[in-house]
């Protein structure tokens, strides 16, 4: 699969990583490359498999209903770029 | 006296327990080490102090009659996992000063059992790596220099190159790594250590930077075999705050060191001998055949007929769960922030400064195979042929008891080296990524020396759960390979010995 | 009656399906072991699982897991014992993982029913299309800095029942009659407050229009996050009238998400989701699939309350009330109980009436809840006894229903102490009937000229001459005797 520009901007929007529109012919060929490569699975008969999403034979442990955790909004907030009274800000949001 | 840095975890152990040294002289000769050997750049953050204070707790709890299993060992902490008020990188630039407020299960099991953290080891930026070159700080040099030019500066391979870097430089007695691909076993086959990735759900991820969840693996790094059981059986354990974490009790791993391999069947698997294969490494491999034949283990030729779709399966699943387990780095909560006039350009610059081009560009192709429209064709696809690939080991440890394959198709090779696209510095990982994608544990140790003078692993797969197994051959082969090559910088007399062709089983 | 808009080209019907988001009743969030209860401190109630922080994982909450099972038993849905959760990948600054763990291809409950009740006492059956478990995000305060959102984490995590209806919902009345219904029966199954002001229960609406008896779908608009039954209803209405004016212009709508401003009464396209969604869901790798055991599905089941429409059957069999009395005393499981304890061993439409009556009139009247009634039911019981033996007349039994609620006092102390007992001596009535006749001489005389109309005047006037005590059925009797001369 060749990736063009438009897609590749497209997804960098989607995740939420800037490129400059100079740098987009570049990585459109990098991740081109890349899909090219993954692409062998499609030579791969996957008729009637069942999709593994995880390895482990377990299925979900289920934990009590505790309040155990919590009540340190100051730690919370010690790694915050930016805070005001108790709340994390960002630049505002206009919906 | 001996330098303290060349012991193993087992010698400090029992000269700790007879008060021979404390683990205040043991530490410090390790500090220095580290400040010594700063060059190789295998550490992010050195926390020499806050180890010189835990050796001297551990002291005080050895004299109380206390001692943990690794009571006073001097470690090296991969810096992926969080230590509860020790800056925490994953390499990357976007945590940019995140200190944690909690301690990953991994690391408090280990201080739990006595351990002295040195600091924090270099990495692949979120482990994204095979060199140990993504690393916001920089790359990680490998200890070990090839004879044909010792000037040059060699990988250390990754992504958990500090810790192998580290260790086989005699800074650390054993490190911690993860394994999500190979970053554990790759790294130990370049630095001529041993490392294993235990079975999906050995060791709790909680608190572990998370890369990709479902192959996201801890797991040690030391110089020997034992140590590796030591130091695993500290590490792992049922964690109830990891869901994936397995509810079952650990075993005594440095028990099943038994040295009796007697009527075990070791699968070689024919599709792990491509065409492009190394001689040497080929040569090294069959030797270690020859060595378990010896010790009594009949190798049966097996089929993994699915592994050529092991490295395409992997470069999807891996970015996919990538891609959404690095959203949370926005620059909201904690770490790197760059400014902009509305949230979404807060995000998308802060995202574009904080991450390196590698973790770019995985973030960017898990976005895109898990988009709409795409999702069944990539990841869903990749997720049947994962499930092939399980059932490849599944089928083969119904005639055999453990696995035998080389860890790496070379020995390590120049920074710089193999970057000029993506998918080729990704084919070093091609013998251990089966394995992840199947959850079994992989032990990688070092066989032997390249014509280079440079180490080459062999890896041991084993059934999931059963590390037990794989360390009791790894002690056989361990034994057998007799490897006592050291980087030079660390063991000059041995090492000028060696490139004189008197030692070793170069291959 | 089928809800018609007209338009300039005809008749138009609406096409609803509702997406409510009910808050589970759990001590702590879903995936993590923080709290829960409303209005705490900002960000003290967020571990660091909720806030996103590296390498941490989530477990689930069992009782959530519980709450989703009983709910789904209560729609008469389908347990799913095999669930799985997803990631839904998006940005939001709220948002801190960046994605919201939630179900999407196997969800913990398929299809199932909820019946509403119509005002003319009939009922319609509206499809269930799932209710799946996901996470709560974090309150985003936009009002609190010129150019800066504040961000809550205390709700981020918090689990919510996502119960998605099928569009058979055909007017503004039924989607707040379906709204009502569903809050009934969380409330019941206590797996739900309900509280719509807080945010407990929100409610998405997907709203389309389509020509009088065309049977196609139309492309739906989703209102998000409305707060209140009037709103939904209101949104709903402005939404088909919006489509319908698009339509007959000879336009066409697009498919997006839109706000309810219930200032203005109008909804509005949502800027902040103009981005075309890709929300890449994926089977969440930190989580293992969902595995109910069926005996724990049992025991739930086995432990149901009975429910709104089982008790309504009930209260129209035992006590021989009709759908819409019953329908009325059901909605809330209280009032339903309340009832029963004022109706046991009496007359069920008496006590009924006072109930839904003056009663629910009280209640609304001082604020009071029906935890903290103004007059308890065995209060209520004993009023209902007084009137049934003929101790008080209707009127009588007001007036000490009102001093009741005033004073707190049983009924048969107030008629004693207030001396309001009914007068059922005929002596004394027939003297105050002479009394009355004696001073309107004209009148008697008009009414035995055949002005029948004036008996209520001159019961009136009796009654006003014995404080309203006369027993109404022998005033009416004795006076018609009298009047007849």
């Amino acid at each position: 699969m060749s990736l063009d520009k438009a897609t590749v901007r497209s997804i960098a929007e989607l995740a939420r990583i800037e490129v400059p529109e100079e740098a987009l012919d570049h990585l459109a060929g990098e991740l081109s490359n890349i899909l090219t490569f993954v692409e062998q699975l499609a030579a791969v008969d996957t008729e009637g498999v069942q999709p593994m999403t995880s390895v482990t034979a377990m299925t979900l442990p289920l934990r009590a209903d505790d309040v155990t955790a919590g009540g340190h909004a100051d730690k919370v907030l010690a790694n915050a770029p930016e805070a005001m009274e108790g709340f994390f800000t960002v630049p505002k949001v206009v919906e | 006296m001996t330098n303290l840095t060349h012991l193993t975890i087992t010698e400090a152990r029992r000269r700790l327990a007879k008060g021979e040294i404390t683990a205040v002289e043991l530490t410090r000769a390790h500090t220095e080490a580290m400040a010594a050997k700063r060059g190789l750049n295998a550490f992010i953050t050195e926390t020499p102090d806050l180890a010189l204070e835990q050796a001297a707790l551990s002291d005080a709890r050895r004299a109380k009659g206390e001692a943990g299993s690794l009571e006073g060992i001097p470690l090296g902490i991969k810096d992926l996992f969080c230590t509860e008020g020790v800056r925490t990188t994953a390499a990357s630039r976007i945590l940019d000063g995140f200190t944690p407020p909690y301690e990953s299960t991994v690391t408090a099991n280990l201080k739990r059992a006595g351990a002295v953290s040195l600091g924090k080891l270099n990495l692949d930026e979120f482990a994204m790596g095979s060199a140990n070159i993504t690393s916001h700080f920089g790359p990680v040099e490998n200890p070990w220099k090839s004879k044909s030019d010792p000037a040059k500066k060699l990988v250390p391979g990754g992504s958990s190159g500090g810790s192998a870097a580290a260790v086989a430089a005699r800074i650390a007695m054993g490190a911690t790594g993860t394994d999500t691909g190979g970053s554990i076993r790759q790294p130990a086959s370049f630095c001529g250590i041993v490392g294993i990735k235990p079975t999906y759900g050995r060791c709790s991820r909680w608190g572990i930077v998370a890369f990709a969840s479902s192959l996201d693996q801890a797991g040690p790094m030391a110089r020997t075999v034992e140590d590796c059981a030591l130091l695993l059986g500290a590490m792992a354990g049922h964690d109830p705050l990891d869901s994936t974490s397995a509810p079952l009790p650990v075993p005594d791993f440095a028990a099943a060191l038994t040295g009796d391999i007697r009527g075990l069947k070791v699968g070689i698997p024919k599709e792990y001998r491509p065409d492009g294969l190394s001689d040497e490494v080929a040569r090294i491999w069959d030797l270690g055949i020859e060595w378990l034949k010896d010790a009594g283990a009949t190798p049966v030729e097996i089929s993994l007929p699915y592994t050529k779709y092991a490295l395409p399966t992997y470069y999807i699943v891996a970015p996919a769960e990538c891609s959404s387990n690095l959203a949370r780095y926005d620059g909201v909560r904690y770490g790197l922030r760059v400014e902009g006039k509305t949230l979404d350009e807060m995000y998308k610059k802060t995202r574009a400064a904080g991450f390196g081009a590698e973790v770019r560009r995985r973030i960017l192709i898990g976005t895109y195979v898990l988009s709409a429209g795409y999702y069944d064709a990539y990841y869903a696809k990749a997720q049947k042929v994962r499930r092939l690939i399980a059932d490849d080991f599944n089928n083969a440890f119904k005639s055999v008891d453990v696995i035998l394959t080389p860890t790496a198709p070379s020995a390590a090779f120049g920074i710089g080296d193999n970057t000029d696209d993506p998918v080729t510095m990704w084919l070093n990982d091609v013998f251990t990524i089966p394995t992840s994608l199947a959850g079994l544990p992989g032990l990688s140790l070092p066989a032997g020396l390249s014509a280079d003078g440079l180490p080459l692993g062999l890896q041991l797969i084993g059934r999931p759960f059963d590390e037990e197994t794989v360390f009791r051959v790894a002690g056989v082969m361990e034994k057998a390979a007799a490897f006592t090559a050291a980087p030079a910088c660390v063991a000059p007399t041995q090492a000028r010995r060696e490139s004189a062709g008197e030692a070793g089983e170069g291959v | 009656m089928a809800y018609i808009l007209q338009g300039d080209t005809g008749d138009w019907e609406v096409v609803i399906g509702l997406e409510v988001h009910a808050q589970v009743i759990s001590n702590a969030k879903l995936f993590s072991g923080a709290a829960t209860a409303f209005g705490a401190e900002p960000n003290s109630q967020v571990s660091f699982v909720d806030a996103g922080f590296p390498g941490m994982l989530p477990v689930i909450n069992r009782i959530c897991v519980e709450q989703a099972v009983r709910t789904g038993l209560g729609l008469k849905a389908r347990i799913n014992l095999t669930s799985v959760f997803a990631r839904k990948n998006y940005f939001y600054a709220d948002l801190p993982q960046g994605y919201q763990i939630s179900q999407y291809e196997l969800p913990i409950v398929g299809e199932g029913t909820l019946t509403i009740d119509l005002p003319d006492g009939s009922t319609k059956a509206i499809g269930i299309e799932r209710l799946h478990l996901e996470q709560d995000a974090g309150k985003s305060l936009h009002d609190q800095h010129p150019t800066k959102s504040f961000i809550d984490l205390n709700r981020s995590g918090v689990a919510l029942m996502e119960i998605v209806s099928k569009p058979d919902l055909r007017s503004p009345e039924e989607a707040g009659l379906y709204v009502a219904k569903l809050r009934s029966i969380l409330r019941y199954l206590g797996t739900c407050d309900g509280n719509m002001q807080e945010g407990s229960m929100r409610c998405d609406a997907n709203v389309s229009v389509r020509p009088k008896g065309a049977s196609e779908l139309r492309t739906r608009c989703e209102i998000k996050n409305v707060n209140s039954i009037r709103f939904l209803q209101q949104a709903i209405e402005y939404e088909a009238r919006r489509h319908i004016e698009v339509y007959e212009a000879g336009g066409s709508i697009n498919q997006e998400t839109r706000l309810f401003d219930s200032a203005k009464g109008e909804t509005r396209s949502m800027r902040s989701k103009e981005h075309a969604h890709d929300y890449r869901y994926f089977p969440d790798p930190d989580l293992l699939p969902l595995v109910l055991d069926p005996k724990m599905v049992e025991t739930i089941k086995a432990g149901l309350p009975e429910l709104p429409d089982e008790k309504k059957e009930r209260f129209m069999g035992e006590y021989g009330l009709n759908a819409t009395d019953a329908g009325v005393l059901v909605a809330d499981q209280a009032s339903a109980a309340f009832f029963e304890s004022v109706a046991k061993g009496r007359d069920p439409k008496l006590a009924a009436n006072w109930v839904m009556g003056d009663f629910f009139g009280a209640l609304n009247a001082t604020g009071r809840t029906i935890d903290d009634p103004p007059v308890t039911a065995a209060h209520l019981g004993e009023l209902v006894d007084l009137i049934k033996d003929g101790t008080l007349s209707g009127r009588l039994a007001k007036e000490v229903f009102a001093l009741m609620v005033e004073t707190g006092k049983g009924p048969a102390a107030l008629v004693e102490e207030k001396g309001l007992k009914q007068v059922t001596d005929t002596g004394a009535i027939e003297t105050a009937i002479e009394a009355v006749m004696a001073a309107n001489p004209d009148k008697v005389a008009e009414i035995r000229a055949g002005k029948d109309k004036l008996i209520g005047w001159f019961v009136g006037q009796v009654m006003k001459a014995t404080q309203g005590k006369a027993n109404p059925g022998m005033l009416n009797e004795l006076l018609a005797k009298k009047l007849k001369g």
